[in-house]
This record gives structure tokens, sequence and C-alpha cells, in this order.
């Protein structure tokens, strides 16, 4: 893919460019990762199935279908919620969920008086047992610089107003407890959530919702 | 350390980008990454999450901002990689170049001629510790550390010398501050602060409320006046006593 390149060695062309559904050649930080991988698979340090597990894991196992399974419970039983919200890790073993980070889940819940959003402005912390991997946005410099100074600007411009009458709290994960929020149901479900699964419910629930970026 | 990673209150970067339909990896090099940092530890690479955030902390600043997150993640591993004496710069390097990259290409890493020393902990299941009688208790009003410090730190520049309520006690934790270089866990109580917008950002913020997840030594005991505390607009349960 990078014949347009200079190759003064080019003994490891190798088969790993015949993916070729790129018409860019690699980015630096791509060959970087393909240097520092085939060393260590050589040197016997990294399994060779190592990459294709960790995709399979967090592409199918982990995410936020797992957090929208515990907030629909949460929505349907109030001593589920009642337990979530003292004590998110302990409520949350009942599901036996893979992927990491909830040594000490926190459970905030929104309400018509408050609502909450999560970020993390030192590096990217998240809750990936229950949401999976982070979206790029949340990593990124816009929104760890200016959620913490001006949450309701940049919700509205997200798409989420927050009434004046409601007062926003912003939850900067700055040690190893993970924050996930409780969302409010939409207004449709509220009336009659009796008469939904948790299934049906889950369906109904976004991950930007877990995070604290959208109302339902 | 005051890094390019601390980016709370910055001004400057505009919109949030959304992604439609975000795939978890954008390509499989981002995959391979986060594989190999996961699996590093077996390579006898690393010693815990502190020391990793550290060490995606001293990276390039220019390409902490422009390579992306798993950009930073390459950046840090291959630091630590370096560090720990399990590859070396010039053999990446040359890799990297017979594979048709750019020796002209900014590199993120930055690893120490003469690093830390890394003595082996085992690993310790989780980060929690017990530990006895924590200094402040829920409501008590607790000032930060306004000093910067050297090395890794989690107290963000933002909420230095400000004034808080604690609104949740979680016991012992595992120090970043010191886990991060060698120098042991030191557990220490871990407070959830609350701070009002108007104390962080100053007369002009918006109505809001901020909680940070602070080690005791980021705290001291607040000498404030009543006149004061009413204008941080935390007095309200002090007052009450």
């Amino acid at each position: 893919m990078s014949h347009d390149h200079d190759h003064d060695h080019d003994q490891n062309q190798n088969q790993n460019h015949n993916h070729s559904h790129e018409h860019e050649p690699p980015s630096p930080q791509a060959i970087r990762a393909e240097a520092i991988e085939s060393l260590l698979l050589e040197k016997g340090l990294l399994a060779p199935t190592a990459v294709d597990e960790v995709i399979a894991r967090y592409s199918e196992r982990v995410g936020p279908m797992n957090g929208a399974k515990i907030v629909a419970r949460a929505w349907r039983d109030p001593e589920f919620k009642a337990r979530l919200l003292k004590a998110g890790t302990e409520a949350i073993a009942e599901f036996n969920l893979e992927g990491g980070q909830v040594e000490k889940l926190v459970v905030v819940e929104n309400t018509p008086e408050q609502h909450n959003v999560v970020v993390c402005t030192l590096c990217s912390c998240y809750p990936w047992a229950v949401l999976g991997l982070p979206p790029k946005w949340y990593k990124d410099p816009a929104y760890r610089s200016r959620i913490v100074r001006e949450p309701r600007t940049l919700l509205e411009e997200m798409g989420t107003v927050i009434p004046d009458s409601v007062d926003i709290r912003v939850w900067d994960s700055s040690a190893e407890i993970r924050y996930l929020v409780l969302p409010l149901p939409p207004a449709d479900v509220a009336e009659n959530i009796g008469d939904y699964t948790e299934s049906e419910l889950a369906d109904r629930i976004s991950r930007d919702s877990m995070i604290g970026v959208e109302v339902l | 350390m005051d890094g390019i990673h601390d980016l709370g209150g910055k001004h400057g970067f505009g919109a949030v980008a959304v992604e439609a339909d975000e795939p978890v990896f954008h390509a499989p090099w981002e995959a391979k990454v986060f594989a190999i940092m996961l699996a590093s530890g077996a390579a006898g690479a690393f010693l815990n999450a502190d020391q990793f955030r550290h060490l995606i902390e001293r990276i390039d600043p220019v390409c902490y901002l422009n390579d992306g997150y798993y950009g930073r993640w390459l950046g840090g591993l291959e630091t630590g990689l370096v560090e720990a004496g399990v590859l070396t710069s010039d053999e990446i390097s040359q890799r990297y170049e017979s594979l048709g990259g750019s020796s002209a290409a900014r590199v993120a890493a930055r690893p120490k001629t003469e690093p830390e020393p890394m003595g082996h902990l085992a690993e310790a299941p989780g980060s929690q510790r017990r530990i006895s009688s924590p200094q402040y208790t829920v409501d008590d009003l607790v000032m930060t550390a306004a000093d910067s410090k050297p090395g890794h730190t989690r107290l963000p520049a933002y909420a230095r010398g400000k004034v808080g309520r604690v609104v949740a006690c979680h016991g012992g934790w595992v120090y970043p501050d010191t886990n991060a270089h060698g120098e042991g866990e030191q557990p220490q109580h871990l407070y959830t602060v609350e701070f009002t917008g108007e104390t962080l950002w100053g007369q002009a913020s918006e109505s809001m409320s901020l909680c940070l997840d602070l080690f005791e030594p980021y705290l001291l005991k607040p000498n404030l006046s009543i006149s004061e505390l009413s204008i941080s607009g935390l007095s309200k349960s002090k007052l009450a006593e």
C-alpha cells in the first residue's frame, strides 16, 4: 500500500498490507504499532491470538448493552435500584460482566431536579464493564476541557437542553471510582413502566444517556 | 506535573465532534495497541495503571493532541517497553523504517535514558486497601493543595487551591502519586469532594457543581471566616451546626 514511499529495507513488505481497503498509506502510528507488535511476537512476549481476543471481547461482549440492562432493571425494580445506588459494584455482580474498570462503580441518579454528567479530564477513565470502550469524543480534548467548565452550554451544543430549573452536577473521574448515570425513563415509558419487559426498556436506553450527555 | 493531559477548563478546543455509528476501533492498529497494553504485564513491562497513565502524560505534547487516544497509548506503551528493557528505541525505529515508516515523523514516545527504578510488585487485587483514621467526614469543608507537583498526581490544575465539601468517603485506596513512580502503594483515604461552579470558575460561572475524587494528601482543613464560606456557597450545612 505504501508503494509511493522509499524503501531502503524491503524485507518486511509483508502480507499485512493485504487488507487493501485503504487508499491512503498507513499512518506513522499504524506502522509504529506494527513494528512493536512484530518485535513482541518474535520475542514470544505477545500471544499470536491476543489481538483477536481483545477485539472479540470489546466488540461483541463488552459494551453499553450491559449498562442498558442494568438501567432497565433499576427502572422496573425499586429494590434493585436501591441496592444499585447504594453499592453499584455489588449490585451488578449478578450480571457477571467482564471488561474491568468497575472495582467501585458509583451510580448517580438523574431526577427532575438534578442532571448528572461524567468525564475524565486527566485521561479517559470510563466504566468499561458496563459501557464498553469510550467513544472518541469522550477522549478528545474538546469534551474533556469544556464539560467541567460550561456543561450547560456544551450539552446544548450536543443536543441536550437542561432547563435552568435543573441542577447540573459534573463528575470528573479522578481516581479509580467509575460513574454510571441512571437516566430518567422517557416520558411515555415512565407512565406505565410495568408494561414493558427489561429487554424492551433496554432498547430505549442509549450509551450517551448513561454518560449524561443525553436525556431520553 | 503540569502536562498537556490536564485539560479541564482549557479554552480553544472548539466543538465536540460526535461520530455517527462509531466503530470500537477505527483501524486494526488501534486494537493492536490496546491488546499489547493489556498483555504487557505478561511481557514484564508494566506494574500498574498509575504508571501507565504517567507514561502517557510524559509523551510528546504535540503528539498528545494530534495522535488521538490510541496514539497516546502507543507513545506510553513504547516508552514503557523501552524503560523496562523489553525493547530498545533503536530496534523499534529500525523495524518501523523497514516497514515503510518515515524517519521524519514525530515520535510520541519519550523514554528516559536512565529510567526510574521499578521494583516488581506482586499484582494486588484491585486498588482498595483497608486503612484507619480518615481525617475528614461527609459535610466537612476542605481546601485543595495550591501547588503544582512534579510527577504523577490526580488533582487537576483547575481544582487547586479551592474549597469544597466532602460528599462521600471511600476508605483507603492505592495512592497514584507514589504508585506511578515505584514508590509503593502508600494507601490514602479517598473522598468525593463537591465544588460550586463559582468556586472553580468565578462569578460568571454557569449554574453547576462538580465532584472530584481526591486523596487525603491533596486536602487541607480550610481556615475561613463565615463570610468567606457564604461566598463559597458551601456553608449551609456548616452554618447550621
